[in-house]
C-alpha cells in the first residue's frame, strides 16, 4: 500500500480561531442542545430496550461480521454522498464557504462518541418500536467519523484545479455538470479514495462502539461484532473476547484486499503528474478482474453509462440563469443579510446551550468539566509523547530497511485500522487482577490503537528520506545523536507531525470509551473528562454530557490550533524535502 | 495561400488592470491594444514574461474579460468562449484520466456531437498530426512532443477558425520543439489543416521569425504595440539566411530599446523603491560578466549571439543583461551588452573585491537595498522584519512581484554582504552568523 502524507487542508494558513469559528461553534453546539432537547421528551416511550436476540456462539461470528460491514458501507455510501453535495456547495459559494468550511473544521474536532448518546435517543424516537431507529443511529455515530476528512479532502482539490485544464473545460464550453464530472471529480478521485480509504480505517472503531449502547435505562444492542463484544464482557468469556478480535482482523484484512487495494491502483489512473509513478500501486483482486473475461463484459453497461450521463449538460434554463445574475448585482447587499442570519443564528444557539445547560449545571460544574479535560489533556499529551519516544526511533530504524519496511507497513496500517476497543477488556482483566492504578494505565489504552498512525507515518517518512542525504551523512561520518538532530528527524518531521495530529485526534475520542471501562459487573475509571461523558451518558444525564462534549470540543480545537498547526506549518515551510 | 483581407477578429483598444489584494485596481497589464486577425495569416505575439500576451490571448479566447475595450469575432461581441476559436497550451492541458482518443474527443462530445461523429473526426485529426498507433495511450505514457501533438489534435478537431497557441513548443526540448514546428508549418503551408489563420504567443525571436506572417512586438509593463513587423520570407525560410538573421538582431535591437531615455532604470517596471525586480541569482550575474569579458566578445558582445552560445531564452538572458544594466556592471545598446569599466573589473577580480564591488554597486543604484541597510543602521538593535519592506513594495505592485522582488535584493545583499537574514525570524540584520 503506498503512503501519502495526507494532511487536512484546514491545517495550512490560520491558526487561531477567527469569527467564523465562533460562529461555526456555536452552530454545532446550538444544533447539539436543540437535538437533545427534542429527544428528551422522547426517552420516555423508550423504556422498551431494542435488544436482538444475540448468542455468544462462535457459528454467529460471520453473520455478524456481515452485518457489521454492511453498516460500515451503508454509512461509508452516507459519507459519500456528503462529501459530493457539502465540498462541492463549499467550494462554489463564497458565502456558504465562509460558515461551511469553518464547520467541517469544528465538526473534526468535536468527540463523536460523545454525540452517541443523543444521536441514539433521536433516531429511535424517530422510528417508534423498530431497530430501524437504531441502525441509523449506529451508521449516523460510523458517519460522523468518517466524513468530515473526506469533506475536507474533496473540497480542497475542488479548489485547486489545475488551472489549465481549467480553462481547457471552459474553452471547450463544458456544462458545470461535464465540468463536475469530466474534470473536478477525477482530478479529486486519489485524494478522495486515500481519504475515504482513512476514513474507514478509523470506522471500525466507531462501528464496534456504537453497535451496544445504554443511554441511562435504554439498552441497544444490533447484530454486530461490537454488540457480541459487548455480551462477552457482560458475561465475561474471554474466549468469545479473541474470537472478536479474530473476526474483527479476517474482516479488515478482507475488506482492504477486497475493495480499496483495487480502489487505489485504479485511482493512479487520476494522477496528474504527467510521470510515471516509480512506485504503481498493485492489486492482484484488480488483476484478476482485469483477466476476467464475462465479469469485465457486464461492467461495461454500467460504465456506458455513467460516461453518458456525465456527458449531460444540464444547463439551467436561460430564466434562471438571468435571475441568477441579477442577484450577483445586489451583492454586497446580500453579503449583508447573510452575516446577519448567520451571526443571530449564532448569537440563538449560544443562547439554547446556555439555556440548557444552565438549567441544571452551575458554574461549579462548568469548572469540574475544565480541570477533568485538562486530566485528559495532559494523558493525551503524555501518551503522545511517550509513544513517539518509542515508536519513532523504531519506525526510523524499519523505514531505513526497505525490505523489512515493505512487510511491516501494512501491519503496520493493519493495526491503525483494527478497532483497539476490542482489545481493551484483556487490559481490564489486567487491571482488575494486578490491582493497577487505572488513572495510570488506562491511559495506555488511548493510544493503544492510535499509536500505529504514528508508526506508518514516520515508516513512509524514513523510506522517501532521499539516499544522497543518507550517503552525505555517511560520507561526513555523521553518527549518534548529531545523526538524529540533524540528519533523519528533520527529514520525518513532517510525516511525524502528520501522524501525531491523526493519532491526538483519535485519542480524544479514543478517551471517553478507555477512561470508562467495564468487565462484567466491575467498572475501571480513570478521571478525566472521557470518563466524565461516559458516566454522564450511562446515567443519561443529557446537561453534563452536553456541557463535556462542549468543553471537550473547545479544547481539542484550541489544542490543535495552537499546538499541531503551528508545528504542521513548521514542517510544511522548512522541512519539506522536495 | 488564403486571402488576407477580411479580418475574422478584432481586438479594439483594450487594456487589462490587475485587481490587487485588496480588490482596488492595481498597475495596468495592457494598454489600448489594436489589433486585427485576417484569414491566411500566422500572427506572432512576442514579447518577454510579464508584457501581457499571455493574458492578451485570453481575452482573444474569450476565457478572460478585458477591463476596457471589446474584441469581436466574425461581428460579434467576444464575451465567453466563442465556438470556432481553440486554443493550445504551453503546458498541454491534457486529462491525464483519459486516453489519447479520449481527450480529442472531449471538446466535440461536451457539445454533444454525436458518438460516431467525433469519433471520425477525432480519428481524422489523430491521423492528421501524426498520432496514429496512440489512440489508446494515456499522456502520462507519452513523450512531450507526442503530448502536445495531442493537444494540436484537440484544438484541430473543432474545426476552429483561428488557432491560439500559448507558448505552444517552450515546453519541449530544441529538437522536439523544432520538428513539431516543422509539421505544424508544413500542415500549414499544404492547408492541410482545417483553420484560416493562427495567434501565438511566444517568447522566443527565432521562432516567431520563423513562423509568423506578422510580428506583434509587445513592450513590457504595461503591455503595449511597439512594432509590428511583416514578415515576406517565403516559406520553409532558413535560419541562416541573412535577411533571417537581419531580421532576428533588428528585433533584439528593438526589445532591448529604452523606451525613455531620461529613466536609466528603464528596463523594469516601477520607479525607485517601487521598482519590481527579477530572481536572478548572482553566480549568473557573475557569469555573464566573465562570458562578455572573455574571448571573443572582449566586453561587447551581440545579445543574439550570445544566446545562441549560452542556450538562453530572451526571458532567461534579459533579466540577467538588464540587472547587470541597473547595477551599472553593463550597458545594452542596440541589441549589444558592452561592459562597463566597473563591469570589467568585477570580471578581473578575486572574490572579495568582486563582493564589495557588488554590495557598493547595490548600494548605490538599488533604492530597496539602500532603504533595508538604511532602516538596519538607524535603529538601534539593528534588526528589521522583513514583512516591514513587504509591505511597502505592495504599495507599488502585487505580492507576487513584491515578494520576488524582495526575495532577489535579499539574496543581493547577501553577496555584497550589506546585510544579513535570517529565514526562522523572517528579519533582516547587521550580524553575520558566528
Amino acid at each position: 500500500m503506498a503512503v501519502r502524507s495526507v494532511a487536512s487542508p484546514a491545517l495550512a494558513g490560520r491558526q487561531l480561531p477567527n469569527q467564523w469559528d465562533v460562529i461555526a461553534l456555536c452552530l454545532v453546539f446550538g444544533l447539539l442542545a436543540l437535538i437533545v432537547q427534542g429527544s428528551r421528551g422522547m426517552t420516555a416511550p423508550l423504556a422498551a430496550p431494542v435488544t436482538a436476540d444475540l448468542s455468544l456462539n462462535y457459528s454467529n461470528l460471520p453473520y455478524y461480521a456481515l452485518r457489521t460491514t454492511l453498516r460500515m458501507f451503508a454509512a461509508i455510501l452516507c459519507s459519500l454522498a456528503f462529501t459530493f453535495s457539502y465540498a462541492t456547495i463549499a467550494a462554489k459559494s463564497r458565502r456558504a464557504e465562509l460558515v461551511l468550511i469553518p464547520l467541517l473544521d469544528v465538526l473534526q474536532s468535536v468527540p463523536v462518541l460523545g454525540f452517541l448518546s443523543f444521536t441514539v435517543t433521536f433516531f429511535l424516537g424517530l422510528f417508534p418500536g423498530s431497530t430501524l431507529g437504531a441502525e441509523c443511529a449506529a451508521i449516523f455515530a460510523i458517519f460522523t467519523s468518517q466524513a468530515w476528512n473526506m469533506a475536507f479532502s474533496f473540497y480542497q482539490s475542488l479548489r485547486t484545479v489545475p488551472r489549465d485544464l481549467e480553462e481547457v473545460a471552459r474553452s471547450f464550453g463544458f456544462s458545470g455538470w461535464q465540468k463536475f464530472w469530466q474534470l473536478e471529480t477525477p482530478f479529486a478521485m486519489p485524494g478522495l479514495i486515500w481519504n475515504t480509504m482513512m476514513s474507514m480505517s478509523g470506522g471500525w472503531f466507531f462501528v464496534v462502539a456504537s453497535e451496544a449502547i445504554s443511554v441511562g435505562d435504554t439498552t441497544i444492542k444490533l447484530p454486530g461484532v461490537g454488540s457480541y463484544l459487548a455480551l462477552a464482557i457482560e458475561q465475561k468469556r474471554i474466549d468469545c473476547v479473541a474470537a472478536a478480535v479474530v473476526t474483527m482482523a479476517v474482516v479488515i484484512l478482507a475488506y482492504d484486499q477486497i475493495i480499496f487495494r483495487p480502489l487505489v491502483a485504479f485511482s493512479d489512473k487520476f494522477r496528474v503528474e504527467l510521470t510515471a509513478a516509480q512506485t504503481e500501486a498493485h492489486s492482484f483482486v484488480r488483476d484478476l478482474f482485469l483477466r476476467t473475461r464475462w465479469l469485465r463484459q457486464t461492467s461495461r453497461a454500467p460504465a456506458r453509462l455513467f460516461h453518458r450521463v456525465a456527458l449531460w449538460r444540464l444547463e439551467p434554463p436561460a430564466r434562471v440563469e438571468r435571475l441568477a445574475s441579477n442577484i450577483r448585482l445586489s451583492s454586497r447587499l446580500f453579503d449583508i443579510a447573510w452575516y446577519v442570519i448567520v451571526v443571530a443564528g449564532a448569537g440563538y444557539s449560544l443562547y439554547l446551550v446556555y439555556d440548557f445547560v444552565s438549567r441544571d449545571l452551575g458554574l461549579i460544574d462548568v469548572s469540574e468539566a475544565v480541570g477533568v479535560t485538562f486530566i485528559t489533556m495532559a494523558r493525551v499529551l503524555t501518551l503522545i509523547a511517550l509513544a513517539s519516544l518509542f515508536w519513532v526511533p523504531v519506525s526510523v530504524w524499519i523505514g531505513l530497511r526497505p525490505a523489512i519496511a515493505e512487510k511491516l507497513q501494512p501491519l503496520a496500517q493493519f493495526l491503525a485500522a483494527f478497532p483497539a476497543n476490542v482489545l481493551f477488556p484483556v487490559a481490564v482483566v489486567l487491571i482488575l487482577k494486578l490491582s493497577l492504578n487505572p488513572d495510570i494505565w488506562l491511559s495506555l489504552l488511548i493510544v493503544f490503537g492510535t499509536q500505529w498512525y504514528i508508526v506508518f507515518n514516520v515508516i513512509a517518512g524514513a523510506t522517501a528520506f532521499p539516499n544522497d542525504l543518507k550517503e552525505v551523512a555517511a560520507n561526513f561520518q555523521i553518527g549518534g545523536w548529531d545523526w538524529w538532530r540533524k540528519v533523519i528527524l528533520p527529514g520525518i518531521f513532517p510525516y511525524y507531525v502528520t501522524g501525531a495530529l491523526t493519532a491526538s485526534g483519535g485519542s480524544w475520542n479514543a478517551a471517553i470509551v478507555a477512561e470508562y471501562v467495564k468487565w462484567g459487573d466491575d467498572t475501571v475509571s480513570a478521571h478525566g473528562i472521557g470518563a466524565y461523558i461516559a458516566k454522564a451518558t450511562a446515567a443519561g444525564d443529557f446537561p453534563r454530557i452536553v456541557l463535556g462534549v462542549c468543553v471537550m470540543s473547545v479544547c481539542v480545537i484550541m489544542f490543535n490550533r495552537l499546538l499541531w498547526r503551528p508545528l504542521f506549518g513548521f514542517a510544511e515551510r522548512r522541512l519539506r524535502l522536495s | 495561400m488564403l486571402d488576407t483581407s477580411v479580418p475574422l477578429l478584432n481586438i479594439r483598444a483594450v487594456s487589462q488592470t490587475y485587481q490587487k489584494g485588496s480588490g482596488e485596481p492595481g498597475l495596468p497589464v495592457l494598454d489600448n491594444i489594436s489589433l486585427s486577425i485576417c484569414e491566411g495569416e500566422i500572427i506572432g505575439l512576442l514579447g518577454r514574461s510579464g508584457c501581457g500576451k499571455s493574458t492578451l490571448l485570453r481575452i482573444v479566447s474569450g476565457l478572460n474579460r478585458p477591463s476596457k475595450g471589446e474584441v469581436d469575432y466574425l461581428g460579434a461581441l467576444v464575451d465567453g468562449p466563442a465556438d470556432g476559436v481553440a486554443m493550445v497550451f504551453q503546458s498541454f492541458a491534457l486529462f491525464p484520466w483519459l486516453t489519447v482518443l479520449e481527450n480529442v474527443e472531449i471538446g466535440l462530445r461536451a457539445k454533444k456531437v454525436a458518438e460516431d461523429e467525433s469519433r471520425r473526426r477525432a480519428l481524422e485529426a489523430i491521423d492528421l498530426i501524426g498520432l496514429d498507433g496512440f489512440e489508446s495511450a494515456y499522456p502520462k505514457e507519452l513523450s512531450g512532443g507526442m503530448r502536445q501533438r495531442v493537444g494540436f489534435a484537440r484544438a484541430l478537431v473543432v474545426h476552429p477558425n483561428i488557432l491560439l497557441m500559448d507558448e505552444p513548443f517552450s515546453a519541449l526540448d530544441v529538437l522536439t520543439a523544432e520538428t513539431l514546428r516543422t509539421d505544424l508549418l508544413d500542415l500549414w503551408v499544404e492547408g492541410r489543416m482545417p483553420i484560416k489563420s493562427i495567434l501565438m504567443v511566444t517568447h522566443n525571436i527565432e521562432e516567431a521569425v520563423l513562423m509568423c506572417d506578422r510580428i506583434v512586438v509587445l513592450s513590457s509593463n504595461p503591455g503595449r504595440i511597439a512594432a509590428e513587423i511583416k514578415v515576406d520570407m517565403a516559406h520553409p525560410r532558413n535560419r541562416l539566411d541573412p535577411e533571417f538573421r537581419q531580421l532576428v538582431d533588428h528585433i533584439y535591437a528593438l526589445m532591448t530599446k529604452r523606451d525613455d531615455s531620461a529613466r536609466r532604470e528603464g528596463a523594469f517596471p516601477g520607479l525607485g523603491l517601487g521598482m519590481s525586480l527579477p530572481i536572478v541569482s548572482t553566480n549568473t550575474l557573475a557569469g555573464m560578466m566573465e562570458e562578455v569579458a572573455g574571448e571573443p566578445y572582449n566586453g561587447k558582445a551581440d545579445l543574439p549571439a550570445l544566446a545562441e552560445s549560452l542556450q538562453m531564452e530572451i526571458d532567461d538572458l534579459f533579466p540577467v543583461a538588464e540587472t547587470l544594466q541597473l547595477l551599472r556592471f553593463a550597458e545594452l545598446v542596440e541589441g549589444d551588452i558592452k561592459l562597463t569599466q566597473a563591469g570589467r573589473r568585477f570580471a578581473d577580480s578575486d572574490v572579495d573585491v568582486r563582493k564589495r564591488l557588488f554590495g557598493d554597486h547595490l548600494l548605490a543604484y538599488v533604492p530597496l537595498a539602500q532603504r533595508i541597510r538604511r532602516v538596519l543602521d538607524e535603529r538601534p538593535s539593528h534588526h528589521a522584519p522583513a514583512t516591514r519592506f513587504r509591505e511597502e513594495l505592495e504599495d507599488y505592485m502585487s505580492e507576487d512581484y513584491a515578494e520576488a522582488t524582495l526575495r532577489s535584493v535579499t539574496t543581493w545583499g547577501r553577496y555584497g554582504e550589506l546585510f544579513a537574514y535570517d529565514e526562522s525570524s523572517q528579519s533582516f540584520s547587521l550580524e553575520n552568523p558566528q
